[in-house]
């Protein structure tokens, strides 16, 4: 049998009900594996064992009185540093949040709560989760389990090293511009980005506030939809939530893919795709075909300026956003003559350097003179956007594409080229920009690094991405798991 | 490119102080990705309206009901630094 | 040569508007309280928070920009305002830009000569800053050691109001003012304590010949806290602007400080960068597009306007004119004066009280109705007495100066220190008789035909009697004592 740290969270889940296992010794073999390969991976920013020790007593005593401690208990989770947790310092990698304690927790924590969270660390992170690498956090770079020397993506890079490594069952993350799907993809997982409106952004700290959405990192789609299901549903706090009501996605799973039509974007097809990303990615559009469904090239032609338009967009929020950080209320500060002066002290002294780059193109992009030509621009190409998904998902159930041009990098390849960084988020700028559901599937290994498969659907049609990505994965029986030649075996 | 005023413009506005190297090193590097990005100029959008908000979504409001927030403990638990239940900043002019 | 010239004023007001919880978030908007205890995460702008807006906050809103006459329009937009301040928590504030609530609106002020109008440009909702507290000797901004921030203001919602360039003095500045205060007391979007900050007006001054259609510089006026600085600060502001550009000068486009201690106006020194507020659409918001339906039912529930109030004084009262617009110049002074009508007042009479003493009670203390130890029912009590014949109208002057300072009502200030006047004709007539008596010179007088010498008898009568003497009654018993 597999160590329990590398278990699907539902067979865990299913295993602590049939009294296999109590939550404890999950706990335990979870916390040993941290011990063992966290100095290598780098996966956490701060472990949280009391939190975690605290949630598995409460979940014995629950179970230990007949009563079900809820369907997160006892399945250790590994939380982005970006969410807000009430007593434990939630820092997005930064050193301007260094020590910054929440004084509340982000909904979707405390929805996880009331289901038995059992939360074992903070994620490392790109800096307020601009990046593609995680290679930008104050803390260190996490490293790919699968390789050492590679990076595990990012933004969210830290959540999916952890569950790649056992480090956590599963994890959650959040996805800008691909900040879910491009690590699960690195890292040889599932991770899914929701449609914007469905998880609450409230104690999500902000980066780009029109495109930030939160979701789960997980070992298979099962787990995924059991993940989601905790996290979804309407919160008064956030006006941007939406009032629709969650469909059952397990359920949903296991409905018939036959039919239905899946479109290839020629757009996210191109050049920029690495020759073996490509040739997997194809071999699994037989795949879908032999379950039965139709897999046609299609064109959204406005796709080849979603990057452009996503880098003037989310950093203009961005400017906005990070604000706040001035040294006044919390946070890092850096004592000058006057206010004027301290501000910039500490927001040179406490912002890394993309950070600072965001920003600054953030500003210039909204400043008087420009703002027509980039940010209102960038806005209506959004609208044409939005356009090409609209039409082409008349024909189309699903869309489907590569979830990143490349397989995991070499660390610090791209740090000095801010745009070959970018143009690792090239296939999964589009749907944040659209605001559509979407998710990456672990579909296949080139030169050994694990190659993920982007499924995207229409807004709120969740269940229909989920179904053909279990459908897949079910056909394609992808079960690889990290090596110790090169990674954490 | 970006020239050097307006980086130094911009950085006053972000409130971010720049050393001589950073300088220009973002003149150079947002010079190359605005370079990229003046594609999108090329996109005719006459007629297109702008979107900000991806979902249909209008009215959103709440009663008006008053809550217990934080308390004076709570607030200032984070500060920087603090005095008497404020929050200390340096003298502003 | 000051008649050649004529002022161009635009006023930018800012009312807090009434409701209960803040802007965005639930905590409580009422004033006062220890630093930093109003607060919450959103309001404190915490990382990760967002913005829910207030309905009521909305409401209020749309009432005021009806009652101005302006246009709604269809889609109402939020936008942040960004720029830093140790005050403003996000370093940037929500606030409405390019499709705020209401627009081209317009208000007609009444005034001693005639009406005028001013063009309402735009109304639009933002969020309250924190307060700054200045910590030095001076306690002022500038020459402070460093300041502290109390963000318990921060987040209470604010109408800003911009008008038109219509306004042509002082005089009229002040009327405008006083009658959107009066507007917004009468449909409770606004508390307008201009004290504690709750109503704050800042102008757009500039000066040009008479006759011109050319607009001169303007400059900015800040930090006007009553309506007596307003006009002091525009009359000061305008000579000033005359004086410099009859010796050859000319008026600097800038923003200057009203002083009230020295009554001047200062430019404020403010770093040399253009401010570049970045505005754009505020992403945590979605827009507010107000259904008709819902738009007529504000308006059908809209209560009575100053001016409407105004028209029925004079028509159910049969007041003038001019007590009409005085008892309708705040929402308190009309609801007292009907209540004390209610209860039985006659309207004249209740009407001369309050323009009379009370009004110049309060002017001296400098309080409004409300702000003082009596009601409406001490007033109605003090007419009934007077009304009644109980007490005379000089002793009723006095009654009321005690009843102002302490709250004690009429009828029991009279009778603990028996003020209840004297009719009664045996007590009298043994009175007058004494003073008759005893005042032969002025009697010997009368008798002569010096008629005017019974004054001095009726002030004796009075003086025995310590003014309780029933006027009326003291004169026919003299006369009948004397002639008889």
């Amino acid at each position: 049998m597999e160590p329990i740290y590398l278990l699907e969270a539902w067979k865990v889940r299913e295993m602590l009900l049939r009294r296999e296992l109590t939550p404890r010794e999950v706990l335990q073999a979870v916390w040993e594996r941290v011990r063992e390969v966290e100095p290598r991976v780098n996966a956490y920013i701060t472990e949280t064992w009391d939190a975690a020790e605290e949630a598995v007593r409460e979940a014995e005593k629950d179970w230990s009185q007949g009563k079900d401690p809820g369907p997160a208990a006892g399945l250790p989770m590994a939380v982005k540093d970006i969410l807000c947790t009430r007593g434990i310092r939630t820092t997005c990698a930064s050193l301007i949040l260094e020590n910054f304690v929440p004084v509340y927790d982000a909904t979707v924590i405390e929805r996880l709560k009331a289901a038995g969270l059992t939360m074992i660390g903070k994620a490392n992170m790109d800096e307020f989760a601009m990046g593609s690498s995680t290679e930008n956090s104050y803390f260190g770079p996490t490293r790919n389990p699968w390789d050492l020397g590679r990076v595990p993506g990012g933004s969210s890079g830290g959540s999916a090293a952890a569950v790649a490594a056992g480090e956590a069952l599963w994890a959650l993350g959040s996805d800008t511009g691909g900040s879910i799907r491009q690590p699960a993809s690195f890292c040889g997982l599932v991770g899914m980005k929701p449609t914007y409106g469905r998880v609450s952004r409230y104690g999500l700290v902000a980066f780009a506030s029109s495109l930030d959405q939160v979701g789960p990192i997980t070992r298979c789609v099962k787990d995924c939809a059991l993940l989601l299901q905790l996290i979804c549903g309407h919160d008064p706090k956030d006006s941007t939530s939406l009032p629709e009501g969650v469909p059952d996605f397990l359920a949903s799973l296991e409905g018939d893919v036959r039919g239905m039509r899946a479109g290839v974007p020629r757009e996210l097809m191109g050049e920029g795709i690495a020759p073996g990303v490509k040739r997997i990615v194809v071999s699994c559009f037989e795949v879908l075909e032999d379950l039965g469904m139709k897999v046609e090239e299609v064109s959204l032609p406005h796709l080849d300026y979603a990057l452009d338009a996503y880098y003037i967009i989310a950093p203009a929020e961005a400017s906005s956003n990070l604000a706040r950080y001035d040294g006044v209320r919390y946070g890092l500060r850096v004592e000058g003559e006057d206010v004027l002066d301290m501000y910039s002290r500490t927001r040179a002294r406490g912002f890394g350097d993309e950070v600072k780059r965001r920003i600054m193109l953030g500003t210039y992009a909204l400043s008087a003179g420009y703002y027509e030509a980039y940010y209102a621009q960038a806005q209506k190409i959004r609208t044409l956007i939005i356009g090409d998904f609209r039409r082409a998902f008349e024909r189309c159930d699903v869309l489907v594409s590569p979830t990143s041009p490349t397989v995991a990098f070499r660390l610090g390849e791209r740090l000095e080229d801010p745009l070959a960084m970018y143009m690792s988020d090239i296939c999964t700028i589009p749907v944040n920009l659209a605001g559509l559901p979407a998710i990456s599937v672990p579909c296949g290994l080139d030169q050994g690094l694990p190659v993920g498969f982007q499924i995207m659907g229409k807004l709120l049609d969740e269940v229909t991405v989920l179904r053909v990505a279990y459908a897949l994965e079910q056909a394609l029986g992808f079960r690889a798991r990290p090596d110790s030649s090169k990674g954490v075996g | 490119m970006i020239g050097r005023k307006e980086v130094e413009h911009v950085a006053w506005l972000a409130r971010l102080e720049l050393s001589e190297e950073e300088k220009d090193k973002f003149s150079q590097q947002l010079g190359r990705i605005l370079e990229h990005a003046e594609r999108i100029k090329s996109v005719d959008t006459s007629g297109v309206e702008p979107t900000s908000h991806v979902l249909p979504l209008k009215n959103v409001m709440r009663d008006d009901e008053v809550r217990p927030g934080l308390t004076q403990e709570e607030a200032l638990s984070n500060a920087p630094r603090r005095e008497g239940g404020y929050f200390v900043v340096p003298r502003i002019v | 040569m000051m008649e050649s010239w004529e002022a161009v004023i635009g006023l930018e007001i800012h009312a807090e508007l009434k409701t209960a919880s803040k802007m965005f978030c639930p905590c409580d908007a009422s004033f006062g309280g220890e630093p930093n205890t109003k607060v919450c995460p959103v309001c404190l702008g915490l990382p990760g928070v967002l913005p829910v807006l207030n309905g009521k906050a909305v409401e209020l809103a749309l009432r005021l920009a009806l009652a101005l006459n302006c246009e709604i329009l269809p889609r109402a937009l939020f936008h942040r305002k960004n720029y830093f301040y140790p005050d403003m928590p996000k370093n940037y504030q929500i606030s409405q830009y390019d499709q705020p609530l209401g627009v081209r609106g317009h208000l007609e002020v009444e005034t001693e000569e005639g009406s005028f109008r001013v063009g309402i440009h735009r109304v639009h909702m933002e969020e309250d800053t924190g307060k700054t507290v200045h910590v030095g000797e001076s306690g002022r901004i500038h020459g402070a050691e460093y300041s502290l921030e109390d963000f318990n203001r921060a987040g209470v919602p604010l109408l800003e109001i911009v008008t038109e360039p219509d306004i042509r003095s002082p005089e009229q500045a002040k009327a405008f003012l006083q009658e959107l205060k009066s507007i917004m007391e009468h449909l409770e979007v606004s508390d307008c304590r201009m004290e504690e900050g709750s109503l704050r007006c800042d102008a757009n001054v500039s000066v040009r010949p008479k006759g011109s259609y050319i607009m001169g510089v303007k400059t900015e006026i800040k930090n006007m806290n009553s309506f007596r600085a307003l006009q002091r600060a525009l009359e000061y502001e305008i000579e000033r602007q005359i004086k410099l550009l009859e010796s050859g000068g000319e008026v600097v486009q800038e923003t200057r400080h009203w002083d009230a201690d020295s009554q001047m106006t200062t430019p404020l020194r403010t770093k040399e960068y253009a401010y570049d507020y970045r505005y754009f659409q505020e992403p945590d918001l979605v827009p507010l597009e107000l259904d008709r339906d819902f738009m007529e039912r504000v308006r059908a529930s809209l209560p009575e306007l100053p001016s409407q109030r105004r028209r029925r004084f004079r028509e159910q009262y049969g007041l003038p004119a001019h007590d009409a617009r005085v008892l309708t110049s705040s929402k308190a002074m009309g609801d007292f004066f009907e209540e004390v009508v209610r209860l039985g007042a006659p309207p004249k009479a209740a009407s001369n009280w309050m323009m009379g003493e009370l009004s110049a009670h309060l002017n001296a203390q400098n309080l409004e109705v409300g702000q003082i130890p009596i009601g409406p029912a001490h007033l109605a009590e003090l007419i009934d007495l007077i009304e009644k014949g109980t007490i005379s109208g000089k002793i009723a002057k006095e009654v009321f100066q005690e009843m102002v300072d302490k709250g004690e009502m009429p009828n029991s200030i009279v009778e603990r220190r028996g003020l209840t006047q004297i009719s009664d004709q045996r007590e009298l007539e043994r009175i007058v008789r004494e003073v008759v008596e005893t005042n032969p010179g002025p009697v010997e007088d009368y008798r002569k035909g010096k008629t005017q010498a019974i004054g001095f008898l009726v002030g004796q009568v009075m003086k025995r009697t310590r003014g309780r003497a029933n006027p009326g009654l003291v004169n026919e018993l003299l006369r009948n004592l004397l002639d008889g």
